[in-house]
């Protein structure tokens, strides 16, 4: 078991280190030659205004939050899942009820418009 | 065993017997075997990819009626590598106030991440990195990692496209993630089991024909993760130029490249894993390598279907890649759970015909009551539109009088 795990951490070492030393490699054959006018903002020619770090649309947090609640609702569902060969039908009925609910939060935030984008 | 049969094992075998003969402890002959398992399996999809990337441009042109490429080497099959030379030799280009460390760990996390998923995947049922009891968390875990990548360099690059790009990719990789987690929810179910080994083991009877709604989902959100057509809202090249990866030059351009092709092929593989059976297949239980070959005919088949949406459907708008996501993969995604669980548990376990019939027309159903549900969906929003009602009455020009001049000349 816990060997399993050791091995995940040497493949997720070398997974990540591999593109690494790639571009480390590919730094070391490029050449360097930087200007102001080359490492400037690239905005198809225009100069840029301002800061980059501009206000976003609020929706965008909005769909945040209703992934982060929908995610952890379905982590809680696995162990349902992983059992469900041997539950019986109680158990089976108690889950539908966990989906139904989870699909009643989905119902109230679509009634409430924030699953529209506007 | 004989070598044939089971290449893998026997070379495990061989190195074991080696490794222990020169007198190293067995904790060390593990180790050594872990880390080239891994220098294998994370070596082999990124040169695998120098392939795909020629597949993919040569049949994408072939599905756009074009040629594809065609001038370096026969068919073009070099292309890759002239393109590999030339990106490996151009110089990076780092814009003036990027967050150096997001900008230059964005690249390496895309990459790696989609490298991790190799991990878990059963390429024969004796071929694989290792069977963790939670692999399907595990997919999905360093999927996530992937979509930081993206997000990292909108956020990191300094310009205003790339940080609309990881906007976009916030809102759209994030949001599949739902469905894609409920429909993985239903193979577990079905197998008892998070391990990617034991799912494919499982399928006695693929689950494509026992669970198709789950199937669909799975797909289409597979494909939302992409990135690409018509899911390429955070790089769409006309809204916002390049999206998250405009800064990029050179082989860090490069790695966001590679990350997306070798992330196609992943998803048909993890798809064809899942859902298709796997390596299952006549004989693959006596010759784990017949199961490879299986495997990898069912991820070609599933590979080129995922091309062919690429290249021929248009982008969507983002308000209705987002209504798709939460009004209708969601919601199918909860129903396909609902109805599998129930009818499951009502019909006699194994893969008896009562089950496997059961299983399918309550799915195809469930389906079909979605389609007419869209359908009528749709029909009510264009009703609303429409505001000029009744047929266009067509106005005939009146007779041109006879001018002067012909009457002159009459």
């Amino acid at each position: 078991m816990l060997h399993e795990w050791f091995y995940l951490v040497i493949f997720l070492s070398i997974a990540f280190l591999l593109p690494a030393a790639a571009i480390l490699i590919a730094g070391l054959l490029s050449p360097r030659k930087t200007g102001k006018i080359k490492t400037s903002t690239y905005e198809c020619g225009i100069e840029t205004v301002g800061s980059s770090k501009i206000q976003f649309k609020a929706q965008y947090y909005l769909f945040g939050l209703i992934f982060l609640i929908f995610d952890v609702e379905t982590v809680l569902l696995f162990p349902f899942a992983v059992a469900y060969q041997k539950i019986l039908l109680f158990g089976v009925i108690e889950a539908v009820l966990f989906v139904l609910i989870l699909a009643a939060g989905l119902a109230y935030a679509w009634r409430k418009g924030a699953l529209d984008w506007h | 065993m004989s070598f044939v049969a089971d290449p893998v094992t026997f070379i495990i075998d061989w190195l074991q017997r080696v490794l222990g003969g020169w007198g190293l402890s067995s904790g060390w002959v593990q180790f050594i075997l872990f880390a080239l398992g891994a220098i294998l399996l994370t070596v082999g999809p990124m040169l695998l990819t120098v392939g795909l990337i020629w597949v993919e441009r040569k049949l994408g042109g072939r599905f756009q009626d074009r040629l594809g490429p065609n001038r370096v080497g026969p068919w073009g099959v070099f292309q890759t590598i002239a393109d590999m030379l030339k990106i490996f030799t151009k110089e990076y280009i780092t814009p003036i106030g990027a967050d150096k460390v997001l900008y230059n760990l964005a690249p390496i996390l895309a990459v790696g991440a989609v490298l991790g998923v190799w991990a878990v995947i059963p390429l024969s049922s004796t071929i694989f990195g290792t069977n963790i009891n939670v692999g399907v968390l595990y997919i999905m875990a360093v999927g996530a990692i992937g979509e930081l990548g993206v997000i990292l360099a909108g956020l990191g690059s300094n310009n205003k496209y790339a940080l609309l790009g990881g906007f976009r990719a916030v809102a759209q990789l994030i949001s599949y993630e739902v469905p894609m987690v409920l429909a993985l929810l239903v193979p577990v179910m079905l197998s008892g089991s998070m391990g990617l080994n034991d799912i494919a083991g499982a399928q006695k009877v693929a689950y494509v024909f026992l669970v198709p709604a789950a199937a669909l989902v799975f797909f289409i959100a597979a494909i939302a993760e992409n990135g690409r057509a018509p899911f390429d809202l955070m790089e769409a090249d006309s809204e916002i130029v390049a999206g998250f990866n405009i800064e990029y030059s050179g082989l860090k351009f490069g790695m966001f490249y590679v990350a997306d092709f070798l992330h196609a092929f992943t998803s048909a593989l993890v798809f064809s894993t899942i859902f298709l059976g796997g390596w299952q297949g006549p004989g693959a239980e006596q010759y784990p390598i017949l199961g490879f070959i299986y495997l990898m005919i069912k991820t070609v088949i599933v590979y080129v279907f995922l091309l062919g949406v690429r290249f021929t459907l248009p982008r969507f708008r983002i308000d209705q890649m987002m209504a798709v996501n939460w009004k209708l993969l969601t919601p199918l995604a909860m129903a396909a759970i609902l109805v599998t669980a129930i009818v499951d548990k009502l019909t006699p376990g194994g893969f008896g015909l009562v089950r496997i019939v059961a299983l399918l027309v309550s799915n195809v159903g469930l389906l079909l009551i979605t389609n007419w549900l869209v359908g009528a969906y749709v029909r009510a929003h264009r009703a609303r539109r429409q505001v000029v009602s009744g047929p266009r009455t067509v106005v005939v020009a009146p007779p041109k009088p006879v001018s002067e001049a012909q009457e002159v000349n009459a």
